[in-house]
């Protein structure tokens, strides 16, 4: 019986965790024709996206020999919690020794380890590359923190967008930086961002917005800074009332 | 024979041979009876489920409360309005339990934190799947005629459009595909009608075909109709597919069938600008800030500019020059209804312009097509195909009128049984998967069908996926009173020769007026109290730039002074806001010491100064507009009404509301006030 409905569970799992029954199919073997010794990170690493989505760029490795110089045709193996795909999971690198997939994240939002490992000549070299998947309200979260906070929080500037952040005498944190934010609980950030900087004695270039956005959506900005922070957040447990 | 018979006799004596022994056996099969239906609760699925979650829960610190939550049985939701009978609870037990935040493992996790309560819209209202089923393989995975396997969640956005017709700020995809489908006229030759009774109308404005031999030549048509992408890689048009044949007959035919437009070319300046700075149609572009709207490929291969206007990369392989000069000098009288501004560009303007633009041309594209005239026969042949391919439901064409109901109506496609959808082998059998592959591979499902091959990126392919799969039954069959209305467009026109003049300048491509235009620049609705006179007189005469960080800015047009007067005129007298009374606000009588208490709190208390520039040796604010001159933009009326609640004015604006109080608004006002241009008309 237990066996029974623990194997019910593990293709639920399995199901929940693809978003659908079919099996991908095998790919075909591929006959790796080199070696190499070393994989690193080209580009793709560290994406945020919406959970169950393909991430907006493709991830790229890139395997080196020894001298470091690209070895192609080598073979690179993808690999993830079970609820991530690869597209394909397994690929030869190109001539310029890059192996490229496009990644489907899993439906749980949070930080998704994902490996490249490449059969090297005494042992297998492995990379770990970290993505981030948002649920819903992390989601909206991002979207406000875009409209709202990122002109001043975000020191990056983009083509549609100049960063303010080099304006500011007192740096604002950014969301990314979990050294200094993992700290502050989820009541101060909120009265932060409520009330404005001067609320918990910080500086007054940060404004208040308790009459601009709405509780719930103050929420979604502080649960997108909890799953964007690095390093990653981990919060206190459950904390009960004394009786 | 007589074996059996003595076989059953013995076990009759055996069984019930005296009275005791019947009774006996006959309770004994009762209870076995009685017995079947608890057991088979027992060993059912769900029944371990619950089995589990309890000694999930059993170890963690608030067991007591978690447990006494924890409802034994069959549960289910009931919501006729919705059609929803749901039992998924049954299994998924800890849904609305906050505190199992940390557990990943289904079917315990709680459920992520959305705006509406679970109760009140049950399960398979958004996420699919059969409600009443008591088993994980039917309640998921079933794909029998008349049920639906769960929708994966990159699609789960489609249940948000059910109900909510107009935009919100947590559904990206599904706003993305909602304007992709009116974007990339699907819905011309789709028809989609919505459950409040309207029909999605097409908003890309494709291009008049009916006087295209002014425009362009037969051979950029054939290369274009090909392959439009390689024309240009943002176009929206798709690829039919064509053979070589097929696309000279349809060239051949919308050659012989375009007219000549009256006034097209009449007033035309053919003479090509001479002594002329190299670099002035450069810096033409750029001043009238063409790259707002229209894109050019450059040297990296990245799009830079808008995607309001096509994209000019290959310009000059598509225009003819005198057709290129004849548009530039005023867009209007080729095409009426254009985005595009008439500029008022003197003829030196539109020689420079039309000559930097001709110059956009690759020497390779469409090199090597060579087409003879085409035969009577060939024409025919092209119009046939015109009228098969229902190239007339996006184009307007002489001789060829708009099909009706072109292709099949996708009003409840979200909601189609997969009994009638034809799987191609190796297909997941799921409407999502049939949906995205008739996008990707139209063609892919039969010889002779007519969708055409569109080049969408996966991201795109599955935000229209997620458009369509919202256009479901339930959708159109629930009470009105839960549905959210779309924001409809209002069919505002301003009057008269300002209205005209609004027209011409296409102000409405990037403004919003009383419900209508475009949202790029600022809503324009309540203008005339928020500035004064003066400012928008001279703003119209050279529009200088308030917000720094903007890439999209106001072009110049060389309007006549008279033409300005009345534009200023009318916007000051129209776009009045009734909210505001320039009597009551704060008057010119502010005392020294008002001011000064208006500069603390700009620069203390509210640290305007990290969003704005008051003062640009000191300030560095990079956000909102400069407010150098603030005093003589605005009026003091609608600072101070701005300072008491910006969203009030201007729903959505990013500043803030700080709850001011009416002193420090009144402070602040007389502060910025004092804050005006030196007299002089600044330079940009």
């Amino acid at each position: 019986m237990i066996r029974r409905s623990m194997a019910y569970a593990a293709l639920l799992l399995m199901g929940v965790g693809t978003g659908c029954k079919q099996k991908s199919a095998p790919s075909p073997a591929l006959k790796p024709t080199a070696i190499g010794a070393a994989i690193t990170e080209s580009s793709g690493g560290k994406q945020v996206g919406p959970t169950g989505t393909a991430l907006k760029d493709p991830l790229v490795v890139q395997v080196n020999d020894e001298q470091g110089a690209a070895v192609a045709g080598a073979l690179v193996d993808f690999h993830g919690p079970a609820s991530v795909r690869f597209e394909p999971a397994s690929v030869l690198t190109d001539s310029s020794g890059q192996a490229t997939t496009a990644v489907v994240l899993g439906t749980i939002s949070g930080r998704y380890q994902l490996s490249a490992t490449t059969p090297g000549k005494a042992h297998a070299v492995t990379l770990q590359v970290a993505e981030t998947a948002l649920g819903y309200q992390q989601q909206l979260g991002s979207i406000l923190a875009d409209k709202y906070c990122n002109r001043c929080h975000n020191p990056e500037s983009s083509a549609e967008r100049v960063s303010n952040y080099d304006n500011l005498e007192v740096k604002p944190h950014p969301f990314t930086e979990g050294d200094t934010l993992n700290k502050i609980s989820d009541a101060d950030l909120m009265a932060i961002i409520q009330h404005g900087g001067p609320a918990l004695s910080r500086s007054a270039l940060m404004p208040p917005y308790a009459n601009t956005l709405s509780s719930a959506e103050v929420q979604a900005i502080i649960a997108y800074v909890r799953v964007v922070s690095d390093p990653p957040y981990r919060p206190a447990g459950t904390v009960y009332e004394q009786k | 024979m007589q074996t059996v018979k003595k076989f059953l006799s013995s076990l009759w004596q055996a069984l019930f041979g005296d009275t005791m022994r019947a009774f006996g056996v006959v309770s004994a099969a009762l209870l076995i009876a009685l017995a079947i239906a608890p057991a088979k609760d027992h060993f059912s699925e769900w029944h371990g489920y619950q089995g589990r979650y309890l000694s999930l829960i059993r170890d963690r610190g608030d067991a007591i409360s978690l447990r006494r939550r924890v409802q034994p049985g069959i549960q289910q939701t009931w919501l006729p309005e919705l059609g929803v009978v749901d039992r998924c609870t049954t299994c998924h037990q800890g849904l609305k339990e906050s505190s199992l935040a940390d557990v990943h493992t289904q079917p315990f996790r709680k459920h992520p934190a959305i705006p509406h309560s679970l109760d009140g819209f049950g399960c398979v209202t958004c996420h699919r799947g059969q409600g009443p089923a008591t088993t994980v393989a039917e309640a998921h995975y079933s794909d029998r005629a008349g049920e639906d396997p769960i929708l994966p969640a990159r699609y789960i956005e489609s249940g948000c459009g059910q109900c909510h017709q107009n935009a919100l700020t947590g559904t990206p995809q599904l706003n993305l595909g909602r304007q992709m489908l009116a974007r990339y006229g699907c819905v011309s030759c789709h028809s989609v009608k919505l459950p409040d009774g309207t029909t999605l109308t097409a908003s890309d404005n494709p291009p008049s075909l009916e006087h295209i031999a002014d425009k362009t030549t037969r051979e950029w048509i054939f290369t274009w109709l090909k392959d439009p992408q390689a024309y240009a890689a943002s176009a929206t048009m798709p690829n039919y597919k064509l053979n070589d044949a097929d696309a000279s007959d349809i060239s051949a035919f919308l050659m012989s069938s375009s007219t000549q437009h009256a006034g097209d070319t009449a007033t035309l300046v053919t003479a090509s600008a001479k002594n002329v700075d190299p670099t002035a149609g450069a810096s033409l572009y750029g001043q009238s800030f063409c790259a707002t709207c229209h894109a050019v490929q450059n040297a990296a291969g990245n799009l830079v500019g808008g995607d309001v206007g096509p994209e000019l990369t290959r310009i000059g392989n598509k225009v003819k020059p005198e057709w290129l000069q004849a548009w530039i000098e005023n867009p209007r009288t080729y095409d009426s209804k254009t985005l595009m501004p008439h500029y008022r560009f003197t003829p030196q303007q539109v020689a420079i312009l039309a000559d930097f633009l001709k110059n956009k041309s690759d020497s390779d594209y469409g090199a090597n097509v060579h087409l003879n005239a085409a035969t009577p026969l060939q024409i025919a042949h092209g119009r046939k195909l015109v009228a098969e391919l229902g190239c007339a439901a996006c184009h307007k064409m002489n001789g060829v009128s708009k099909p009706e109901n072109f292709a099949p109506d996708l009003s409840r496609i979200g909601s189609k049984p997969l009994a009638q959808l034809i799987f191609l082998p190796g297909m997941e059998h799921s409407l999502p998967s049939y949906i995205t592959r008739k996008i990707k591979q139209p063609r892919g499902f039969g010889p002779g069908l007519k969708m055409p091959q569109f080049t969408l990126t996966n991201a795109q392919t599955d935000a229209l996926t997620t458009a369509l799969m919202a256009l479901t039954e339930r959708s159109q069959s629930m009470p009105a009173k839960l549905r959210v209305a779309a924001v409809r467009e209002s069919n505002y026109q301003p009057a008269g020769h300002a209205g005209k003049l609004m027209t011409e300048l296409a102000c409405f491509s990037c403004h919003r007026i009383n419900g209508h235009g475009s949202d790029m620049a600022p809503d324009l609705t309540r203008e005339g109290s928020s500035v004064q006179r003066q400012w928008l007189d001279d703003f119209l005469k050279n529009p200088n730039t308030l917000r720094p960080s903007l890439i999209r800015r106001m072009p110049r047009f060389n309007l006549s002074d008279s033409d300005r007067k009345e534009l200023t005129d009318y916007i000051m007298v129209a776009y009045q806001s009734p909210d505001i009374d320039p009597d009551t606000a704060p008057s010119a009588t502010n005392t020294p010491a008002t001011v000064e208490h208006g500069r603390q709190l700009f620069y203390s208390k509210y640290a305007c100064q990290s969003c704005h520039i008051a003062d640009t040796k000191t300030d560095k604010g990079y956000i909102g507009p400069t407010l150098t001159q603030v005093g003589s933009r605005l009026t003091p009326a609608w600072i101070y009404a701005w300072m008491r609640n910006p969203q009030a004015l201007r729903p959505g604006t990013m500043e803030p509301n700080q709850n001011l109080s009416d002193e420090d608004a009144r402070a602040l006002t007389a502060f910025l006030m004092t804050l005006k241009s030196s007299g002089k008309q600044e330079t940009k």
